[in-house]
């Protein structure tokens, strides 16, 4: 960790020395690039290397399997309690005495908007762009499962967070493995909590904060032709650093208004291009399913349509992550499994609902090339699908939603920046939340954590798609590595609450306040 | 069961004046005084993470300062007149609380004073003794 920090001060300055010169700024953008990818490279391939004798990534079978262990374990709860969730959301089990504390539906929408970003506007478009559209199918099963895996560590995180006399409360994977496995008398608590927090910062600066302005600069561009990302960079940069260092909350706040509205706005919107397209209606889901079983030419074949949906899905929901598990901790409650109900809404409202209409309306609007011979996608030199406009990532979603209204793209342009930045708000916290707990509580420490998640905005915009992309999900599914172990030791304890706490409703025992 | 009025109270000089008629109609009727103070709460608003991670320790501050601020500087001046009252704080939509507190209490009769906001104003942001005026489950007196 020591070393890694040295190499970011090596970095700063190199950046520093750069401002300063004269170099141009493509070179800038270049050098930003160049060190990034040779810094991260061994970390990506460890994360991303194939189960020995295939070429699928151990990774994804890793976050497949415990959805789908989760989802057995609880004998599929997610369908079983999704009515009782959202009467929880509506508040009619809240104790009218508790008003004024934090409700389930903020608790809700403030995770949310942590996870509804670029993942679901930007990644559904990388996942459809290189597995075309049958990843649509695996991202939509992944959204199902993750339900359960959503469930047990948002469970985790309420169960075991610390709260204290001023408070303040703090929670997420880092206390479930050290107090959870102190109490089942597991060892290795202590080393699980240092290697999730490890991993948490650098997903916190990856996916949570370098795609994120990555992607808001290649939007910009769009609209405002093309120049320089240290520019967009330095320009987020300011933003974020005004609002967690210069503690100028209104910012957040309303940012924290307008997000949902910009969530409910584009999938309306896509569900009007569907209509406007309802004619191939029949086309379309054909392509899903047949190119989620069938070789349709994209690399890889079916199997390359279900990794990238699988991969997509997870970086867009988060379940399994652990990051959830952070933001879920802070609610009230008398009930820890009340909020693993509530939370198990959001891989279905982020995948279920808002990537698969970003996928569809790809589809619908026929933005991938498919050769009138052969049936196939045709592919072009870098493995990915060619698109009507050669674009891929967020400039993808926007070709498709142009097509049909051509005035989209300005909206969405406003929708990605604001999503970018609900979702960097979000992870520094997280980030803060990590790194807090490896080097303690206290003013300073969270300054210097700030101060390097606002130097990475800038990376994040300088660098191309492909490094960032790779490094931000890397870092967000080692989380995953070492949160799900946690939660295969943890489950059974989950399984009482979820037992004791149904018998009860059954019973009567918890009541309805309304 | 003793008659119980409820009368609501923001600190405001409208809200003074009801309360003096709150107690002249309480005293007359040999009737108990609830005084009710709405912080103004919704549980659908959206709120960023720290202020999530903050929010039970706020609750505690704003219940205490409105306790020390607006309802015990009340509650001690109406003791020096010899009126003894019961206040309470309460969390929610105002107009809402007013009507639960009431039927909670069993109260015969609710009393709030008005800002006397008109036009454009009014119709933006409403008004708490309007809305009551609509809602009210008991007899409702706005004070001007």
């Amino acid at each position: 960790m020591i070393q890694r920090m040295d190499a970011r001060a090596l970095s700063i300055a190199a950046l520093l020395t750069l401002l300063a010169g004269s170099a141009s700024a493509q070179t800038m953008d270049e050098t930003i690039n160049g060190i990034f990818a040779a810094s991260t490279g061994w970390f990506v391939s460890f994360i991303f290397a194939p189960i020995p004798g295939t070429n699928f990534a151990w990774i994804v079978a890793w976050l497949v399997i415990a959805a789908s262990i989760f989802t057995l374990y609880f004998g599929f709860i997610q369908f079983r309690v999704i009515r009782h969730s959202l009467q929880l959301v509506r508040g009619d089990y809240s104790d009218p005495d508790d008003a004024g504390e934090v409700s389930h539906f903020q608790a809700l929408t403030t995770a949310l908007s942590g996870t509804v970003g670029l993942g679901n506007i930007a990644g559904v478009a990388v996942a459809i762009g290189i597995g075309g559209p049958g990843a649509t199918f695996w991202m939509i099963l992944a959204g199902l499962l993750g339900m359960a895996s959503k469930f047990t560590e948002c469970t985790l995180g309420v169960k075991y967070r610390n709260e204290y006399p001023n408070g303040m409360v703090s929670g997420g994977p880092m206390y479930y493995m050290t107090k959870g496995f102190a109490e089942k008398g597991v060892p290795g608590g202590r080393f699980l909590a240092i290697l999730f927090s490890i991993f948490c910062i650098l997903g916190a600066l990856g996916g949570g904060n370098m795609f994120q302005a990555n992607q808001a600069h290649q939007q910009l561009t769009g609209v405002f032709g093309d120049y320089p990302g240290w520019i967009t960079g330095i320009i987020f940069a300011a933003i974020v650093f005004i609002v967690i260092i210069g503690g100028v909350k209104s910012i957040a706040q309303v940012t924290e208004k307008i997000v949902p509205f910009m969530g409910i706005l584009y999938v309306g919107t896509a569900l009007v291009i569907i209509l406007m397209n309802i004619g191939s209606i029949g086309w379309a889901f054909t392509q899903i399913f047949e190119g989620a079983f069938t070789d349709m030419g994209i690399t890889g074949g079916a199997i390359g349509a279900l990794i990238q949906g699988f991969r997509r899905a997870a970086f867009s929901n988060e379940a399994g992550v652990g990051s959830a598990a952070i933001a879920h901790s802070a609610v009230r409650t008398k009930e820890p499994i009340t909020e693993g109900f509530v939370s198990l809404l959001e891989p279905f409202i982020d995948t279920v609902v808002i990537c698969t209409m970003t996928a569809l309306v790809i589809i619908f609007t026929q933005q991938l090339m498919i050769d009138p011979e052969t049936g196939l996608y045709i592919m072009n030199e870098s493995g990915t699908i060619a698109t009507i406009g050669d674009t891929s990532g967020v400039g993808l979603t926007s070709a498709a939603f142009g097509s049909a209204l051509s005035w989209f793209p300005f909206v969405l342009v406003i929708a990605v920046v604001l999503f970018a930045f609900s979702t960097m708000i979000s992870w520094s916290y997280y980030g803060i939340k990590a790194w807090t707990y490896l080097f303690g509580e206290g003013a300073t420490q969270e300054l210097i954590f700030k101060l390097i998640f606002c130097f990475f905005v800038i990376v994040g915009a300088s660098a191309s798609l492909g490094p960032v992309i790779d490094f931000s999900d890397a870092a967000i599914f080692a989380m995953a590595v070492v949160n799900i172990v946690a939660l295969y030791v943890l489950m059974p304890v989950v399984k009482r609450e979820v037992n004791s706490y149904l018998r009860r409703l059954k019973s009567g025992e918890i009541k309805k306040y309304r | 069961m003793p008659n119980t009025i409820v009368a609501a109270y923001d600190g405001s000089a409208a809200a003074g004046r009801a309360v003096e008629v709150a107690i002249t109609r309480a005293s007359a009727a040999d009737a108990k005084l609830v005084i009710v103070h709405v912080l103004e709460w919704s549980p659908y608003s959206f709120l960023t993470p720290e202020e999530i991670e903050e929010r039970h320790g706020r609750r505690k501050e704003e219940i205490s300062r409105a306790e020390d601020t607006i309802l015990k500087p009340l509650i001690a001046d109406l003791a020096r007149k010899g009126v003894t009252v019961e206040a309470m704080t309460r969390f929610g939509h105002v107009v809402e609380t007013l009507v639960k507190v009431a039927r909670d209490v069993g109260a015969s009769e609710i009393i709030v004073g008005r800002t006397g906001q008109t036009g454009f104003a009014a119709r933006i942001f409403g008004s708490v003794a309007g809305s009551l005026a609509q809602i009210a489950p008991v007899p409702c007196t706005i004070v001007p």
